[in-house]
């Protein structure tokens, strides 16, 4: 009777010990990249894109796209959904960069910007993009799932959409995630 | 301490839920705006995601209610328009979530939880019913007793 209260005493403490250890291990997995509490889980994941037309963003030189320009296609693409106004793109961009030397398509879509400021951003930056369209609505990006920039997309062969990353693209994310995935899907 | 009052009651006035949407992006149609707006309860703001689409004044949420209204508009049903946007942002996007597999620990907890206190107020019913019965005295304390008994006895 009397042991039985003392650990029901415990209880509680042992409830709070067990959080914390749960809040530790989330803040230790976030912290090296393992868990993203924003990431939720694409509805679009093992579908093809919606259907859509988007125009090239003007200046740029590249041409625009849309799903018709994401069927059938020679290796995997990302589809890259970014802003001039986006801090977080600023820390992506030198991946997105890495990723179009080593040969990759990266599609891009400028989200909500005005196409001078997007024009400002890659001529600044580099443009990593082997097509890049604008949705300045942003009507088209709500069709996708899109909630916040950046957010890529990964697309095999078939135009289907097998990967999606909400938040930058960190050097980590890139080795550990989406080389991976390339490899895959190649 | 009038202005304390006024203070406290200040506090319990009710803040009106729906102050983030424009006039502008209303719709003409009251009855129609009424049903934009309960459906836009209903849908979580992907951004800010502890509030709905109504209460948010992130652009994306902006976007979303005008979806709703177009929607609405178009002729959609509450449930097509909640399937419309179902589509796109997942479970996630619905502040109640349809009820599946992934989602059953989320519906059941309340239940469990009140399963479980009823099975602890019972408990503690029971026991309070029944008092163990008290542990007979040793012959150590009856001896001890019977001592201070005949003691007192002495005194009367």
């Amino acid at each position: 009777m009397v042991a039985s209260r003392r650990l029901l005493l415990l209880a509680p403490v042992a409830a709070a010990a067990l959080g914390g250890v749960g809040f530790y291990a989330a803040l230790h997995r976030q912290q090296t990249g393992q868990y993203n509490p924003r990431g939720v889980p694409s509805a679009l994941l093992g579908r093809t894109p919606p259907d859509f037309t988007l125009p090239a963003l003007e200046g740029s030189g590249l041409e625009g796209f849309g799903s018709e320009q994401l069927r059938g296609l020679a290796g995997p693409v990302l589809v890259n959904f970014w802003a001039s106004w986006c801090v977080p793109c600023i820390i992506e961009h030198p991946q997105l960069m890495r990723l179009s030397r080593d040969g990759v398509p990266v599609l891009g879509i400028a989200y909500k910007d005005k196409p001078e400021d997007s024009l400002r951003f890659i001529r600044q930056h580099g443009n990593p993009f082997r097509r890049l369209a604008k949705d300045e609505p942003g009507r088209v990006a709500i069709d996708w799932g899109v909630y916040g920039v950046p957010e890529t997309y990964l697309l095999d062969r078939q135009g289907t959409i097998r990967w999606r990353y909400a938040g930058p693209i960190t050097p980590e994310v890139l080795s550990e995630d989406l080389r991976p995935l390339l490899a895959r899907h190649a | 301490m009038r202005g304390m009052l006024l203070a406290l009651g200040l506090l319990l006035v009710p803040v009106s839920g729906h102050a983030v949407s424009s006039p502008a992006d209303m719709l003409p149609d009251a009855a129609l705006e009424e049903r934009a707006r309960a459906l836009g309860k209903e849908i979580r703001c992907m951004v800010c995601q502890n509030q709905s689409i109504e209460d948010s004044e992130v652009a994306l949420a902006r976007d979303l209610r005008l979806i709703v209204r177009e929607r609405i508009v178009a002729g959609d049903s509450d449930s097509a328009v909640k399937a419309f946007l179902h589509a796109r942002y997942g479970d996630f996007v619905l502040l109640r979530p349809p009820f599946a597999w992934s989602t059953a620990i989320l519906w059941a907890t309340p239940l469990v939880a009140l399963l479980a206190g009823f099975g602890l107020i019972l408990a503690a019913r029971r026991r309070m019913a029944a008092p163990a019965a008290p542990t007979p005295l040793s012959a150590e304390e009856q001896h001890r007793l019977a001592a201070l008994d005949s003691e007192g006895g002495n005194r009367a």
